[in-house]
């Protein structure tokens, strides 16, 4: 076995990497760019090398920076984590040449699956599924109509140099297949200056389900079964579960099945997947294969109990797989949440900056219950623009796909995290969204399910009540302990009172607080609750038994009430006296004031960079510019939506105080 | 006798509707409460004792002895906030508009004399139209005799004012004497001549709102402390704001039982400097991050932005906080940030809070506005007022303490108890880069040379080693203990006396 190997890569594969070589007693070398300094990984490798400035493409991927680093340490292995180098064949190729050992596939493989066309090709041969197409050139529309029946429809039209939608169309019956034939050609012509157009099968109800494989250099091969990856915005994935809800027995071998016949057909070793698109009849159909260890490994390590992470580094060392197919068995259910510096509210926006707190909830493995969190970042740690912006993979494990929702749900709401925006309430959202709960999603879930962006969570009526209940007896807890005050004048103390009006968002509900020992009592609306809790004022996680059932609230004190944050939902609640809400009934409701429509200089200072031009949209939170005060560089932000109509000073100028810098439409 | 109580509950019930239901359901249609309702909010329930419900007033003029309501358009009296005493006025709007009468001053005064006998806060609930035009010069005197009391309890007892209505002539320097003063957005201006009259001296049209309200007051002229929502919030936050006080200057601030740890350590303060010297932070987490539960109460959040004033709670005791806000203007001194600061710190030391500062200060704020503004002797305010200062004074220098600002921000020289720095700090005269351009200016050509000058100052003074050789920095502290080693130095400093020379009174330059 190795005594060294180096990681190349950053954040939390790079600590997950370290983890598991920790484990097998192999010494690690971590790299850091200039932005990585004081990075998690980098604590955690028992050494670590300089690779050069921030940027990936000056640090991490310079192939010559990786090589120098490894021999200065004198690593004997290296494992490249995903994205970066990890499939990169030239990588592979200089590791061989000075004689140290890749922990990934071989070369060729990584060559073969490298290519979208090669692989299709070696997975036909393999006889493995692919989406039925025609890939050659297309004469005329009744060639088209032609190849659209032989394969059936529905069937999708595309041009050959097409993106992003354009050249495309979809047809379910030969008009359809004519017209579209003719439109996509010309809309080709004019937009790629090629019209050469293909046609291949359209899959319907689609869902993203990869298959895990692992080789050794022994001939021997298995597939640790599927993850479900469907929940996915914009091709990036944000929920992933091991098994699918969706898969039969016999699909799910049939697809391992064609799985381990590519990897054999391509001399695959080590840890690799094959993606696969599946219709809503279950036909599946082979995507590309994933020559490295995915993000979302995680999930298929907690059901089967194999270290992907431990088993990639035996094959690279030579030893073979110490199981058979027949030994790995699905074990329970696992979800993955994917926690993203991006902000749901505007429009997931990436978010950088310095995580002022990060409390991830406790890790723990349990018979019935496990909660792994994946991650590279500690709090006071910075997100920074350089890198992906994925702060953490949460992973939860149950005995069933309820219960491993239900743990995930209230992991979710432990889990807290300030200064940046996150993606933390979306991510509760679809814990508690109906689809989601029984299983039937595609591809499509998150633009369906949130045409219009993501706002928030609503709480149902009895989720408030028990959200009322819990902050009444909250709230009652910080009087009573504001009434023990010193300097009272004696006998004629407050006395906090029992009755209070607790709204919740726009609900209003009468509450009327019994406490003893253990808690307390809370009628709301005349239905009771029973409130339990260790919370005292001050701690931002309230962990309550509302009824016996485990309710974790994100609380901030504010003005009469908190602010409370649950289940994706962001509520302000005030808990009043009676006659404090009485009274408070003659406040008038504000509407907030039409902020003008100008970004104004907020001290005098220089414009050292003007990041947005006339004509731009800009995101709600985008930096506008940046302006030089006192030598201190503020970075200038949207309050809003909005489209810059004119912009009033350039880099090198300089303001004062309340100069219009932009204005907007 | 029955008919006697009965004849009380009677007249009782007359006064309490002041100037009527009409008039209280045209306050409550502009989202004000009545006089009475904001005591009940401001009180704990049931405590209000109320004095002199049935002074009237003694105008005979234009018609006056017609209408002589009960109590003459302002409420006083006393009762608790969290058990503590607090004394009281509030004017009612719908007895003659809440204007001062000769009589309405003399209920003011004499809850006024109480307070200051009885060693408890006066809280002013204002909503007046100004002085009782049909008095004439009785009113005046009215006021003069309330400003005088103003100045009499001034670091006495402490004095909050919240506007909920309109205060404006000769009714603004009561408030304006006083220690706070919090505003309601939207329903309530203050100014010393109102926009008609500034319309006809000026030609200026201003509206009242843009000439005397809230967003004026707490963004442009700093006259006023705080500004809150609506009549509930600002009661509600003043409530808060009493938790932190003293009951008067012999007293020492109040002690609530706390459930924070003293012992709290917080890794993520050793990332709070930034790398890039120039890069600002939030001072904020630092005050949130050291004070107990991170209860921070600020106090002229929307004025100055750079420096940063407070209370928070440190083992349950009020502790004052002043810090820099590298955030805006580098965190840099000014005429208005020193001000600000220094009114602030001169509370603190009259009312015996102790006072934390957190110093992260590139100097002073270069120009011509300044010097022309007086920044000479705007800066000297704030230098006395720590100067002056005999509370326990506990400094954390984070990272930069150039020049006089070093001076100025509670250090060692100006009698500061513990002064701590980061290792991140430097104390120096200036940067490093401003240094070399001044010493080496011959060299100024030479970009290399320049470059290892630079690097050379650096190494030498841009740390907290220098002054903590010669005993101005007394110990150099790692960012995650912060909380422990403030709190540590404040316990050691409970017993602290320290009397300044005798004197009929200081000539701070004001």
């Amino acid at each position: 076995m190795f005594k060294k190997i180096l990681i190349a890569n950053r954040g939390e594969i790079a600590c997950r990497v370290i983890k598991t070589a920790r484990k097998m007693g192999i010494a690690t070398v971590a790299l850091y760019s200039d932005a990585d300094r004081n990075a998690l990984h980098v604590k955690m490798a028992d050494e670590a090398v300089h690779i050069g400035p921030a940027p990936a493409n000056q640090s991490y991927i310079v192939i010559e920076n990786v090589m120098k680093a490894i021999r200065e340490t004198g690593a004997e292995a290296v494992h490249p984590g995903y994205g970066f180098l990890s499939e990169n064949p030239k990588f592979a190729e200089a590791l061989a040449a000075e004689g140290v050992a890749f922990i990934g596939p071989p070369k060729g493989a990584i060559e073969a699956m490298g290519d979208k066309i090669t692989s299709k090709k070696i997975a036909q041969e393999a006889n493995v599924s692919t989406v039925p197409g025609y890939m050659g050139l297309i004469e005329d529309a009744d060639e088209a109509v032609k190849i659209s029946r032989q394969i059936g429809y529905p069937v999708m039209i595309k041009a050959s140099a097409g993106g992003g939608g354009k050249g495309m169309r979809i047809a379910w019956s030969d008009e359809e297949a004519r017209e579209g034939f003719q439109s996509s050609k010309n809309e080709a012509a004019s937009s790629f200056g090629d019209d050469r157009i293909f046609i291949e099968k359209f899959v319907t109800q689609p869902r993203h389900i990869e298959i895990q494989v692992l080789a050794d250099g022994h001939g021997n091969a298995v597939y640790l079964h599927e993850r479900e990856c469907s929940i996915q915005r914009r091709n990036q994935k944000v929920i992933e579960e091991a098994p699918s809800p969706f898969l039969d027995e016999a699909t799910r071998k049939a697809m391992g099945e064609q799985s381990v016949a590519l990897a054999q057909a391509v001399g695959y070793t080590s840890a690799g997947t094959v993606e696969f698109i599946v219709d809503g009849d279950r036909n599946f159909y082979f995507l590309e294969m994933n020559t490295r260890l995915q993000v979302e490994h995680p999930v298929t390590e907690l059901i089967t109990g194999i270290d992907l992470v431990e088993q990639m580094i035996r094959v690279a060392a030579g030893e073979a797989l110490s199981f058979k197919q027949s030994d790995l068995k699905i074990n329970g259910w696992a979800i993955e949440s994917r926690l993203y510096a991006e902000d749901p509210y505007r429009n997931f926006l990436p978010s950088i900056g310095r995580l002022s707190r990060y409390r991830p909830p406790e890790e723990v493995a349990e018979a019935a219950r496990v909660v792994r969190n994946d991650t590279g970042v500690y709090e006071g740690g910075e997100i920074s623009m350089y890198y992906d912006p994925m702060i953490a993979k949460l992973c939860t494990w149950a005995p069933d796909r309820g219960l491993a929702i239900e743990e995930m749900r209230v992991a979710l709401d432990r889990f807290e995290l300030e200064g940046i925006g996150h993606n933390l309430p979306f991510l509760s959202a679809v814990m508690d969204h109906p689809k989601f709960i029984s299983g039937d999603m595609t591809t499509a879930f998150i633009a369906e399910e949130y045409p219009d962006g993501f706002d928030g969570v609503a709480l149902d009526l009895p989720s408030m009540k028990r959200v009322a209940a819990a902050c009444a007896a909250m709230y009652r807890v910080g009087e009573i302990r504001r009434s023990r005050i010193s300097g009272r004048m004696d006998n004629h103390e407050r006395l906090v009172g029992e009755d209070w009006v607790v709204s919740v968002g726009d609900q209003e509900f009468v509450t009327s607080i019994s406490a003893d020992k253990s808690g307390s009592t809370v009628a709301v609306d005349g239905e009771a609750f029973r409130v339990e809790s260790d919370w005292v004022p001050g701690q931002s996680l309230a962990i309550l038994q509302v009824n016996g059932a485990p309710i974790v609230l994100k609380v901030e004190k504010r003005t009469s009430g908190f602010r409370v944050r649950t289940r994706g939902a962001d509520l302000r609640v005030y808990v009043r006296t009676p006659r404090q809400a009485e009274l408070s009934k003659h406040m008038i409701e504000k509407v907030a004031p039409d902020t003008s429509k100008m970004l104004l200089c907020p001290m005098p200072g220089l414009i050292v960079s003007m990041n947005v031009a006339e004509g731009d949209e800009v995101q709600e939170g985008q930096a506008l510019c940046v302006v030089e005060a006192m030598k201190m560089e503020n970075i200038l932000r949207a309050e809003r939506k909005a489209t810059v109509s004119k912009v009033h000073a350039a880099a090198g100028d300089s303001l004062a105080v309340d100069e219009i810098i932009i204005e907007f439409e | 006798m029955r008919d006697i109580l009965q004849q009380l509950e009677e007249r009782r019930d007359t006064a309490r509707l002041g100037g009527g239901q009409k008039r209280i359901d045209a306050q409550h249609s502009k989202g004000k409460l009545t006089a009475r309702e904001r005591i009940e909010l401001l009180l704990d329930e049931e405590s209000f004792e109320e004095f002199d419900m049935f002074v009237s007033h003694r105008c005979t003029d234009f018609g006056m002895e017609e209408n002589k309501p009960s109590g003459d358009g302002v409420i006083t009296g006393w009762g608790t906030v969290n058990g503590r005493m607090v004394y009281v006025f509030s004017q009612d709007f719908t007895v003659f508009g809440g204007s001062l009468s000769e009589t309405h001053a003399q209920k003011i005064c004499k809850i006024m004399d109480m307070a200051v006998q009885n060693g408890a806060p006066v809280i002013g609930l204002n909503d007046s139209g100004g002085a009782r035009i049909q008095e004439g010069v009785a009113s005046l005197a009215g006021y003069a005799e309330v400003f005088k009391r103003n100045i009499l309890a001034s670091g006495v007892v402490p004095q909050i004012s919240v506007i909920m209505g309109p205060c404006a002539g000769g009714a603004v320097y009561s408030p304006a004497m006083t220690d706070f003063i919090f505003m309601v957005r939207d329903t309530s201006y203050m100014f010393v001549t109102g926009p008609d009259v500034v319309k006809t001296v000026t030609n200026e049209v201003v509206t009242a709102e843009e000439l005397g309200g809230a967003s004026t007051h707490t963004k442009k002229s700093s006259v006023a402390d705080g500004a809150f929502e609506n009549d509930v919030e600002a009661l509600t936050e003043v409530r808060r704001l009493i938790d932190f006080l003293p009951q008067n200057n012999r007293e020492k601030a109040p002690v609530r039982p706390f459930f924070d740890d003293v012992q709290r350590v917080e890794d993520s303060l050793d990332t709070l400097i930034p790398e890039n010297p120039n890069a600002p932070y939030d001072m904020k987490e630092l005050i949130h991050k050291v004070a107990d539960e991170g209860d921070f109460y600020e106090i002229q959040e929307d004025f100055a932005k750079n420096i940063l004033t407070g209370f928070i709670r440190l083992e349950g005791s009020t502790i004052g906080v002043v810090a820099n806000q590298p955030m805006v203007l580098a965190g840099c001194l000014d005429i208005d940030s020193s001000r600000k600061a220094a009114r602030f710190v001169r509370f603190c030391d009259a009312f015996e809070i102790p006072i934390l500062t957190l110093v992260d200060v590139p100097g002073f704020l270069p120009g011509t506005s300044q010097e022309y503004g007086g920044v000479i002797k705007h800066g000297a305010k704030l230098l006395f007022a720590y100067g002056e200062a005999t509370v326990p004074k506990v400094t954390v220098i984070t990272r930069k303490a150039y020049g006089g600002a070093y001076d100025v921000m509670s250090s060692k020289h100006l009698r500061g108890d513990f002064n701590y720095a980061w290792p991140t700090a430097e104390v120096a005269v200036m940067g490093a880069k401003g240094a070399t351009e001044i010493l080496y200016r011959s060299e100024l050509g030479d970009a290399e040379k320049i470059a290892g000058r630079t690097k050379d100052y650096e190494d030498r003074f841009a740390n907290p080693f220098v002054a903590a050789e010669r005993g101005f920095i007394d110990e150099v502290i790692m960012p995650h203990s912060t909380r422990r080693r403030v709190c540590k130095a404040f316990a050691s400093l409970r017993g602290k006396f320290l009397k300044n020379p005798w004197k009929k009174h200081d000539n701070i330059p004001l």
